[in-house]
């Protein structure tokens, strides 16, 4: 994966990073993410993956841009709405940075193709607003072992952890009960509001992480949900551990 | 008495201005192994200040540094790897 030297000029203040360099980022531009859902949290992630030369980017998005969205779906232009999410973002993102090769795909993440579309990938960026698909993607990237970047908004406050197959716990080691979750704290953001700012801060975050993992660096976060508050400003972590009962991830799953 | 180390590689950086004269540095001490000594040219004032320091931030050793003629020269010698 060698850098052209246009590519050396855009991504000269990864560069000179001591955690990156030439080899970070390259190792970069031979990876490759999966973002689920290209809203208030993939807006973010999307353009920051692909401003930072990531080689592939695949969204997946079943929806069209709605004027609800524009407050907080920062993708996403007066003159687009009507149109699919994923391939306008994917116009978006060629518009940004042409040494990314990125797919779009029109679809609803189900049972029947979830694996497929996690299968290969480096990472994947769960923008995703149902309780359904989250706990689908973390049930898909336990299993193909790709580390999954959860994140969930809701009015002032968000959430975002990093689920490591096998070195750390995953989503149903913490929420043991997906059936309870939509009455958890994150509902979605179709019944209840959400500052537009506070979704681009978690994927901004997301999109840190996904980075993080992809270069080996910092301290990612791995069995920890950072738990922001934007009303007052507050940043906290809780530390949750796997369960070894765990139906995802346990060792006494029954495999 | 300074007696003349061998160069292995050498960048001439001179009209490049901060942060491209150290990227160019860097990618190309990226390539070399320990121990080995690059020789850069770069213009005097910012990136005669800049390029030594952000070189041994990384943990590079400057072997020795001044103008050459109305440039200015560094000699780095790689550590790690
Ligand atoms: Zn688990």
């Amino acid at each position: 994966m060698e850098l052209s030297e246009q590519e050396v000029l855009r991504y000269a203040r990864h560069i000179v990073l001591p955690q990156i360099g030439g080899v970070g980022q390259r190792t970069l531009k031979g990876a490759s993410a999966l973002v689920v859902g290209a809203g208030g949290l993939g807006s973010p992630a999307i353009y920051y993956l692909a401003a930072a030369g990531i080689g592939a980017l695949h969204i997946v998005d079943n929806d069209v841009v709605d004027r609800t969205n524009l407050h907080r779906q920062i993708l996403y232009r007066m003159a687009e709405l009507g149109e699919p999410k994923a391939q306008t973002a994917r116009r978006r993102v060629e518009a940004i940075n042409p040494h990314v090769s990125v797919q779009a795909t029109r679809c609803r993440v189900d049972d029947t193709n979830v694996e497929g579309l996690v299968r290969g990938c480096s990472v994947v960026l769960d923008g995703s607003d149902t309780a359904g698909t989250k706990f689908l993607l973390n049930r898909a990237c336990v299993a193909a072992s790709v580390p999954l970047i959860y994140a969930g908004v809701i009015r002032f406050e968000g959430q975002v952890t990093t689920i490591a197959p096998g070195v750390g716990p995953c989503l149903q080691c913490l929420f043991a009960d997906p059936e309870a979750f939509d009455r958890d704290p994150l509902e979605t953001c179709s019944q209840a509001g959400v500052l537009g700012a506070v979704a681009g801060q978690i994927g901004s975050l997301q999109a840190i992480e996904a980075l993080k993992i992809l270069l080996g660096v910092g301290d990612p976060l791995i069995g920890r949900m950072l738990v922001v508050d934007a009303l007052d400003n507050r940043f906290r972590t809780v530390p949750f551990i796997q369960r070894p009962e765990c139906p995802v991830c346990g060792s006494e799953s029954g495999e | 008495m300074n007696k003349e180390v061998q160069i292995h590689q050498h960048l001439h950086l001179v009209g490049h201005k901060c942060p491209m004269n150290f990227v160019y540095t860097k990618l190309k001490l990226e390539e070399m192994r320990d121990g080995e000594v690059l020789e850069v040219v770069v213009s005097t004032g910012e990136p005669a200040r800049n390029v030594p320091r952000s070189v041994i931030a990384e943990g590079h050793k400057v072997l020795e540094e001044g103008t050459l003629g109305e440039h200015y020269r560094i000699r780095i010698r790689k550590v790690g790897e």
